[in-house]
């Protein structure tokens, strides 16, 4: 029952990183994910110290303020300071890991944060802390954390989907439309921060970014259809849990790392699946694909 | 006080010793930072220290050994296949560069979790050493440790020294530098290596998660400040060392505190000061160079307004030559209250001059000529858009509002020359 509960969190957990995962791979944007993961650190502990507890309200929002925040200084700075992208993301996010690290350091005697917790989470604590329910019903505390959050983003995704989705592929287009690519853009990296935050505690901050980006680049490798596309993702984010979980069972090692390995070994499977394929297909001299483009000189 | 003496001094040998290192490790890592950040590849630096994490632990459980020599070829190796790994993704499939290294940063990552908490499995205390990696302890560090750190340093500072030119192209252009017959793949390689070795030395001051922001800040911090190269990367090695031994003095100081999130703390303070306070590219002078231009623009509307209602009084043979505020706003619509102001600030600079008693005002002869040349400038580029362009005259008026601010001496001589000395405008107005 206890390895149930686990993998179903951790699937939980893919899931929601996976849905959205899909639109940020789409958007270039996955180094702003990774950056996003390690900057919400300063707000969780300032949370922590003002709430005195994980998992409030508070938590949530003070990662969206923080997300917001990482967000907008990365523009600024890209913007404004016509500084490159890639160096923008890579100041920002450094400086407020940083000072969250310190935060940590600080109030280590208030803050029932280390800095494993940091880098990988718990998720095999995810049994102890458990909610009675009609009488004999033991139900993880997280659970309620989680259903709620992915019917959120479900949600968020399907009430949203063709602005999310013209915003994603014709940033132009959109704009003429009277879609503000902005505020989307805003949108999706404020609900990146709240996912980061409420998986903090099961997978670590700096292994999240491997939920949010590595099941949607397999997906992605496998079929054209963005709807199809969301569904697979979850499917291989799912696949990635199971098989990760009994790997850390077999050589007791930490569940979020062997997740992570889990999925990027099935990613390289579905990579060197789709170039051995093309490879085969020009091989055989079938037609149906087109010669890549890259090897022009 | 007394601490920080006694840390300026560097009377403590540990401290010396550890001061050697940072010393060493700053200098390397923000000349390399310089080279990856002109080729707008300043994350590679965040994902390479990522993928050191595996080397060290399996180096560490094949070699049952904490020498630094044998992790950091562990850590090199699994580093540049990190690398690889990336450019292979991205170049033969459809994932973009900024997914495939968030792919290969997580799982190589991740994977190293797995073998630290294998290796934690085996024996609690084999891994307190490898545990230091990740968020970086300075005051760890010992003799072999900051020799190891000052050879690498120096073959890299040496390297960047001697192959200076053959990088700079390299970074700045690759096609010209394939055609002037450099083996580009072969410098890129070794900035890549490069990359590695300084990485490879810095995570067990800094940590694997921080290590990324002393290739990355230096350069962006050193770059608000200058145009030239050379001059930048000194800059940065000058902003690098001073964070170095600001973290370090933090750590020393204050028991429990980490370094290598106190470097960065500074470096980052730096960086944002420097974005503020620049020359030229700093934000202040930017917003001052914006209002002088705003005020510029203030100050020329102004003068043409009158310069028009003056046109306008010529033409109906009244011969009145001065104007009130109120004549002027009717003319040309806008703030009042900016207005009173633009015309103050222009009767101090002595292009207007205003009638005491009756408030009145009237252009100076110096007044004129600015308001002739405003307005001259105003319809030569109506005239040219409608002449060359051939857009509709009613289409040209918000365009030439804008330009006649900017226009040259130099361009409004050969708009004239080109548009054939006119006299007047798509609007049949005189061409001053």
């Amino acid at each position: 029952m206890i390895d149930f509960w686990i993998i179903l969190i951790a699937c939980l957990v893919s899931c929601c990183c996976s849905l959205l995962g899909c639109f940020l791979i789409l958007r270039k944007t996955a180094m702003l994910t990774d950056a996003i993961s390690h900057a919400v650190l300063p707000g969780i502990v300032i949370m922590f110290l003002l709430s005195g507890s994980k998992n409030s309200f508070l938590m949530i929002l003070g990662a969206s303020l923080i997300g917001l925040l990482t967000t907008f200084l990365i523009e600024f700075l890209s913007q404004r300071a016509k500084v490159q992208a890639d160096a923008s993301i890579g100041v920002v996010f450094t400086f407020l890991f940083s000072v969250g690290i310190i935060l940590v350091t600080v109030f280590a005697d208030q803050v029932d944060l280390d800095q494993d917790c940091i880098l990988y989470g718990e998720i095999l604590y995810v049994p102890l802390d458990m909610i009675n329910i009609f009488g004999n019903w033991q139900i993880p505390k997280s659970f309620f954390i989680f259903v709620p959050l992915l019917v959120y983003i479900i949600l968020f995704i399907k009430g949203f989907y063709k602005q999310l989705l013209i915003t994603t592929f014709d940033n132009q287009f959109a704009t003429t439309i009277g879609i503000s690519a902005t505020f989307w853009h805003y949108a999706l990296m404020t609900n990146v921060s709240i996912t980061t935050v409420a998986s903090f505690e099961s997978v670590g901050a700096i292994l999240v970014i491997a939920l949010f980006v590595v099941p949607p680049a397999s997906a992605y490798l496998l079929i054209k259809d963005f709807k199809k596309m969301l569904f697979l993702s979850c499917l291989i984010g799912i696949i990635d849990c199971i098989l990760g979980y009994y790997f850390s069972y077999i050589f007791n090692c930490s569940t979020a790392g062997a997740i992570a390995t889990v999925a990027g070994i099935i990613f390289m499977i579905i990579l060197l699946f789709t170039i051995y394929q093309e490879k085969l297909y020009n091989l055989l001299n079938i037609n149906q694909l087109q010669t890549p483009t890259s090897s022009i000189d | 006080m007394d601490n920080f003496i006694e840390f300026i001094s560097f009377q403590n040998p540990t401290l010396q010793i550890i001061a050697i290192g940072i010393f060493f490790l700053s200098v390397s890592s923000a000349m390399v930072g310089c080279f990856s950040f002109l080729r707008k590849q300043s994350l590679i630096g965040d994902a390479v220290a990522h993928g050191v994490l595996p080397g060290i632990c399996l180096s560490f459980l094949l070699f049952e050994n904490k020498n630094i020599y044998v992790l950091l070829w562990g850590a090199s190796l699994t580093a540049w296949l990190s690398i690889a790994t990336i450019q292979f993704v991205y170049s033969r499939s459809k994932i973009d560069k900024d997914t495939s290294m968030g792919i290969i940063l997580s799982v190589f990552f991740g994977f190293g979790i797995v073998l630290l908490t294998i290796i934690q499995g085996k024996s609690a205390s084999a891994q307190a050493g490898l545990d230091k990696f990740i968020f970086g302890k300075a005051a760890s560090m010992i003799d072999t440790d900051v020799i190891t750190i000052v050879i690498i340093s120096l073959l890299v500072i040496a390297t960047i020294i001697l192959l200076y030119k053959n990088l700079v192209i390299v970074s700045f252009d690759e096609n010209f530098a394939k055609t002037i017959g450099l083996k580009v793949e072969l410098f890129k390689f070794i900035l890549t290596m490069m990359t590695v070795l300084v990485i490879v030395i810095g995570i067990q001051s800094v940590g694997i998660v921080l290590i990324s922001a002393l290739l990355i800040t230096p350069p962006v911090t050193a770059r608000f400040w200058t145009n030239k190269l050379s001059l930048m990367i000194f800059i940065a090695c000058i902003f690098s060392i001073l964070s170095g031994f600001g973290g370090t003095y933090i750590s020393y100081t204050y028991e429990n505190m980490p370094t290598g999130p106190w470097i960065v703390v500074f470096m980052s303070i730096f960086a944002f000061i420097s974005f503020a306070v620049a020359p030229k590219k700093g934000f202040i002078s930017k917003l001052y160079r914006d209002f002088l231009n705003r005020r510029k623009i203030e100050d020329e509307n102004i003068l043409k307004t009158m310069y028009a209602l003056m046109e306008d009084s010529t033409n109906n043979n009244t011969n009145n030559a001065t104007y009130s505020l109120k004549n002027i706003l009717k003319k040309r619509n806008q703030n009042p209250i900016k207005a009173r102001n633009t015309i103050n600030r222009l009767c101090n600079q002595g292009f207007i001059s205003k009638n005491n008693i009756n408030e009145n005002l009237e252009l100076t002869p110096q007044g004129l000529e600015k308001g002739k040349r405003i307005t001259r400038l105003h319809r030569l580029w109506e005239l040219y858009l409608t002449k060359n362009l051939h857009l509709t005259p009613s289409h040209v008026h918000e365009d030439a509002e804008t330009i006649e601010h900017i226009i040259t001496p130099e361009l409004e001589e050969r708009i004239i020359k080109e548009l054939g000395y006119p006299t007047t405008d798509p609007h049949n107005k005189n061409i001053p």
